[in-house]
């Protein structure tokens, strides 16, 4: 049984596409089978009898194998032969069969075969309404975590690996001035015309070969097989410099301006992993100037009691499993059909050998060619009949046929039975519109052809062939040529008319007669009483439920799409919308077109997220910033912390030592000698012009006017609702020029709001701005011995306290190296910043720690750097300030000017009622009663901690560490009138039930006059 | 993915290049403290949310850096036309209705 010699049961010893010189195995659930390449796994499947696929989503029902492409929704497997190479979501009828190819079903618990969840769906049947979960898991809340696992086992829609992919993907982006979607008859007769006017031209199809339908039609084209002149087309276009062939890719995404995305698996039919070397999958991203769409159609099933039983089938797929890989998926066929075209089917299983019992035609005088050419085969036709019901569980063995009335509402006739393993339906097409409806073109009804079709289109779109509900084939090329040409001709190239390409002809093509409109088989009970007629496979969706909705109320089709989950799998209800909105309607009393249809979105199938990621991942998920000092930090052991895309150092530990240990550390050495921080990540701004200091009057809150060359001012920026955003240091390096600095993390923005104003506001300003962040490295010098370290390392910069003040700045030489030197200070202490060009930073660096060794000046990272500023009570913006605070808020006034002449940006802002108002949140000192407690950050400050829940909280902690050199925690936080309540205290209820109280205090705890600075 | 076309560098680039800054022609008051609270609240929250044409301020964020105005249409995301800062619209939902 398990034996790679294993007969292939439903495989024809001749004919199709597959190559018998290469036969392979592959292996599903455990149990190896043979195969051929050219294979599908779903073609392989079906040849070694595999029935049963999976179980279904809701009622656990085992399901088989029902199309043969995209819109299957059933044969929805795991692949994958080791955890790395795990692929969820893999359409069995897409993908294509390689040796060793491993797969699983992945519904059904503890098997596919016996599956527990089957009882429910057995003997619960109405207890599972659509609505279901809603209904059902709502309450209590607190365990929807259970139900939600229970859910997601039940439903079982595969799993993600949990080891890293090894395969490569990427990405690629493509202009082009004519894509053409699809090619099938329609696509390659564009793709030809528009090709042959030189426009560059893009072709993408889903399968492996291109030729669509073709590939096991038996129609002649200009005399010849159309195999034959799929070949000769394909040939041409081969060799043509300005066509992009891509099989094996699905336009999955039609998005704005004419951009499409394109999932290609360029090895996927290989092996389990891509061949060395070479990428699995890629996206193509295309700007096309024009677009054809020639995507087809997709058949309908027909909606009958139990047609979901395995064995019951698309009659388009069973053609295309016989003709193109030589697989007949059954032994006795019942086919029931509303159409002409449906009885292909039965044609072609009668000529594989294999016995038709008999073609049900749901209309009543069926007159079409084809209806002789199975009175030629004997094969028995029961007119104006419908198959009811199938019978069987895990594979059909049987079925009802009665005589229905013309519209199709009822059954007419006694119940016929008939024995059969396989029954295919024929209910017409439905065109693929989904790509047209990425646009937002909504599709209209046709009443000709019953079919949605691309309704008015909103981008550079044409269309051709069944798509448009042109089913013959002559029609498909027709317009396939007529299209190529205007596409091209309207991306510039060729001449807009019909020689370039000659139409090309369809021999003996035969009419076809009207089909039925039939979207619903009746049966002799009610609906809501007959077995499960099922609309939508992959999630379970009956015409009783969907009439039990409309029932509900639910009169919108996107409502009723919602509630019963109607087009909601993976397959987006491909085979089952258009059944399903023409229950809704006739459920209504209304027509198709007043009900409308729901709308397809990206993607047509689902697509890796390899494919999305592309090379988008590991190293190259995001830019890394490393200042020039980076190699120092890391031959020094320091742990970095993300701040925007920079690394930078956290803290620098010895060895043994804790976070704590190191920190205490760290802070104790920067106010007893030495410390030195690389800060070269600050964002830096090179601002010139006359207007310059004008303009930095505007966009910060305290006055520039009086500022001097050589000076440094402390500055705040405010949006224009007076709320903190931004703070930082600039200098005046001469009375047109200024160098500003911001936060980190702020650098882009800021810039970015400097030349907002500037363009659109005050035009008339002269001034520039340049972002010269990666142009200087920067290095704080900061601590006692500060200044005697950096004596040694300059002779042409007077440090004395008289000469250079706090507050200002000096240009000289620092290690023999040009340097900006400003005497600034963000940790309280006595406090350099040497500014170097980025490449000397190294190198100056290292000539500090020479020249410091005797200091035993200390490296600190972003944490003592938090540390030594709150001691200070100096803030961070975007730490202490979260966008809903002023200046006022932060006990900051004194950094505001209400006397500059012009009105600054944040001033108008700030003045407002609410922002004005006593008893706002502001930003207060904390000190908590237990010194060696901190508080967490976040915590939510409450007057009366017994208060019941919900309590009245007045604010949080934004700041909170332990200060080593005060010997007790310190914090920052808001408290709702926090300025008027100094020595009150404050309670930080945690979530462990304890509660931490705090003092009030002034948030500058440590030298409250400033005097170390200033020496 | 919109395709733009940048007034300043005169190409159409991809849509990664810019950035939306919302709704064009907001003119910062130009005696702001004498507006009142509402006034102000009007120049700062107040905007628009039109069905159909929207003038709408974007910047060519890593290209030219400059800022400029589009026309959109926010049904169909038809871009109209693309404009300097300090010009008019010349698509406007008056002159197309």
């Amino acid at each position: 049984m398990t034996s790679s010699n294993h007969v292939q049961p439903n495989r024809l010893q001749n004919g199709g596409r597959i190559d018998r010189s290469q036969p392979v195995t592959f292996e599903y659930n455990n149990k190896t089978y043979p195969g051929f390449v050219g294979d599908t796994l779903a073609s392989a499947m079906l040849a070694n009898g595999i029935d049963v696929v999976g179980r279904s989503f809701k009622y656990s029902r085992p399901r088989g194998i029902i199309a043969a492409g995209a819109d299957e929704p059933n044969a929805v497997l795991q692949l994958g032969a080791t955890e790395a190479t795990q692929v969820p979501n893999v359409r069995a009828t897409q993908q294509e069969l390689f040796h060793g190819l491993v797969a699983k079903s992945t519904n059904g618990w503890p098997s596919t075969d016996n599956d527990l969840m089957s009882y429910v769906g057995k003997v619960g049947g109405r207890m599972m309404p659509p609505g279901f979960y809603y209904k059902t898991f709502m309450y209590p809340q607190s365990l929807w975590d259970t139900y939600e696992g229970f859910i997601r086992k039940a439903a079982g829609l595969g799993r993600s690996p949990v080891e890293n992919d090894p395969d490569i993907y990427d990405q690629i982006n493509h202009h082009c001035d004519v894509m053409v979607v699809g090619a099938g008859p329609a696509g390659l007769s564009a793709a030809l015309a528009a090709a042959r006017t030189g426009a560059r031209v893009i072709l993408a199809d889903e399968q492996a070969e291109f030729g669509g339908m073709l590939l096991h039609s038996d129609e002649l084209i200009d005399g010849q097989p159309a195999q034959q002149w799929v070949s000769r087309v394909v040939g041409e276009l081969v060799g043509l410099e300005n066509v992009t062939l891509l099989p094996r890719s699905t336009v999955n995404g039609y998005h704005d301006h004419n951009f499409l995305t394109i999932h290609e698996r360029r090895t996927d039919h290989l092996g389990d992993l891509a061949p060395k070397g070479q990428v699995r999958q890629r996206m193509h991203r295309v700007r096309a100037a024009w677009v054809v769409l020639a995507s087809g159609a997709i058949e309908r099933p027909l909606v009958y009691a139990n047609n979901d039983v395995p064995g019951c089938m698309l009659a388009s797929a069973v053609s295309t499993y016989i003709k193109r890989y030589a697989v007949v998926p059954g032994n006795q066929l019942v086919l029931m059909t509303t159409n002409d075209q449906g009885y292909q089917a039965a044609l072609d299983w009668h000529d594989a050998g294999r016995k038709v019992v008999a073609i049900v035609d749901t209309r009543a005088e069926p007159t079409g060619a084809c209806v002789l050419e199975a009175q030629r085969r004997g094969i028995e036709l029961i007119k104006g009949s419908a198959v009811i019901e199938a019978k069987g569980s895990k594979r059909v063995n049987g079925v009802s046929v009665a005589a229905i009335n013309a519209s199709g509402e009822r059954v007419t006739g006694n119940i016929r039975s008939l024995f059969c393993d396989t029954l295919a339906s024929a209910g017409g097409w439905s065109p693929a519109v989904h790509l047209s409806c990425h646009t937002g073109s909504r599709p209209e009804w046709r009443e000709d052809v019953q079919a949605f079709v691309p309704g008015k289109t909103v981008q550079k779109q044409l269309t051709a062939g069944a798509i448009n509900g042109s089913y013959r084939l002559s029609a498909c090329l027709e317009e396939g040529v007529r299209q190529g040409v205007l596409a091209a001709a309207n991306a510039g190239f060729g001449q807009q008319s019909d020689d370039i390409v000659e139409i090309p002809s369809v021999d003996g093509e035969v009419e076809q007669t009207a089909p039925m409109a039939l979207f619903h088989v009746p049966h002799t009970k009610p609906t809501s009483r007959a077995p499960k007629q099922f609309v939508d496979y992959q999630t379970d969706v009956t015409a009783a439920g969907i009439e039990l909705a409309t029932r509900e109320g639910f009169e919108s089709i996107e409502h009723v799409k919602r509630y019963t989950a109607m087009g909601f799998g993976t397959d987006q209800g491909k085979l089952g919308n258009i059944n399903g909105m023409a229950i809704a309607a006739k459920s209504m009393n209304k027509s198709i077109p007043e009900t409308g249809t729901t709308i397809f979105r990206p993607n047509y199938t689902p697509i890796t997220f390899g494919a999305i990621a592309g090379r988008n991942c590991g190293e190259l998920f995001d830019p890394k910033r490393y200042s020039a000092m980076h190699r120092w930090h890391v031959e020094n052991g320091a742990k970095f912390e993300d701040v925007g895309q920079w690394k930078r150092p956290w803290y620098f530990p010895k060895p043994g030592e804790s976070m704590q240990d190191a920190l205490n550390r760290e802070c104790l050495a920067t106010r007893e000698s030495v410390g030195i921080l690389d800060a070269s990540t600050l964002g830096k701004i090179d601002i010139q012009g006359k207007d310059a200091r004008e303009f930095l009057g505007r966009v910060y809150t305290n006055a520039w006017a009086k500022l001097g060359v050589g000076k440094c001012r402390y500055g705040l920026m405010c949006g224009e609702d007076g709320m903190v955003f931004d703070d930082g240091v600039t200098a005046c390096l001469a009375e047109n020029h200024f160098v500003m600095t911001t936060t980190t993390g702020g650098a882009a923005r800021v810039l970015e709001w400097l030349e907002l104003y500037h363009q659109t506001e005050w035009p008339e300003l002269e001034v520039y701005f340049n972002t010269v962040t990666d142009q200087w490295s920067t290095l704080t010098i900061s601590g006692p011995n500060s200044r005697k370290l950096l004596s040694e390392l300059t002779d042409d910069i007077d440090l004395s306290g008289d000469n250079f003040k706090f507050m200002d700045w000096r240009e000289g030489t620092v290690a023999g190296v040009p340097a900006r030197v400003f005497r600034i200070s963000f940790t309280g202490e006595l406090s350099f910043e040497v500014n170097v060009q980025s490449n000397y930073g190294m190198q100056v660096w290292e000539k500090v720690f020479e020249a410091g060794k005797k200091y035993n000046l200390t490296p600190y990272g972003t944490e003592t750097m938090h540390i030594l500023r709150a001691e200070k009570g100096f803030i961070i913006a975007g730490q202490d300030t979260d966008g809903s605070v002023t200046p006022m808020d932060l006990g900051m006034g004194w950094c505001v000017a209400n006397n500059k002449p012009f009105s600054y940006i944040g001033k108008r802002g700030m003045a407002r009622e609410d922002c004005v108002k006593p008893n706002r949140k502001q930003l207060v000192g904390l000190k908590t009663k237990d010194p060696q407690k901190v508080i967490p950050e976040g915590s939510q400050a409450v007057a009366d901690p017994n208060q019941p829940i919900p309590m009245t909280m007045l604010g949080h902690v934004t700041s909170s560490y332990y200060s080593a050199c005060l010997g007790h925690s310190i914090a920052m936080g808001f408290v709702r009138g926090g300025l008027d309540k100094m020595g009150e205290s404050v309670y930080y209820p945690q979530a462990d039930g304890s509660v931490i109280e705090a003092e009030i205090c002034s948030p500058i705890f440590l030298d409250p006059k400033g005097e170390r600075q200033n020496v | 993915m919109f395709l733009i076309y940048c007034p300043h560098c005169e190409e159409h680039r991809e849509e990664e290049e810019f950035h939306a800054k919302g709704q064009a022609h907001i003119a910062r008051p130009l005696d702001p403290d004498n507006c009142t609270d509402e006034e102000w609240a009007q120049f700062l929250y107040f905007r628009d949310n039109p069905r159909g044409l929207h003038h709408e301020l974007w910047v060519h964020a890593s290209g030219c850096r400059k800022f400029f105005n589009i026309t959109r249409d926010t049904q169909s995301y038809e871009i109209k036309e693309t404009y300097k800062v300090g010009e008019q619209p010349g698509v406007t939902a008056a002159k197309s209705a």
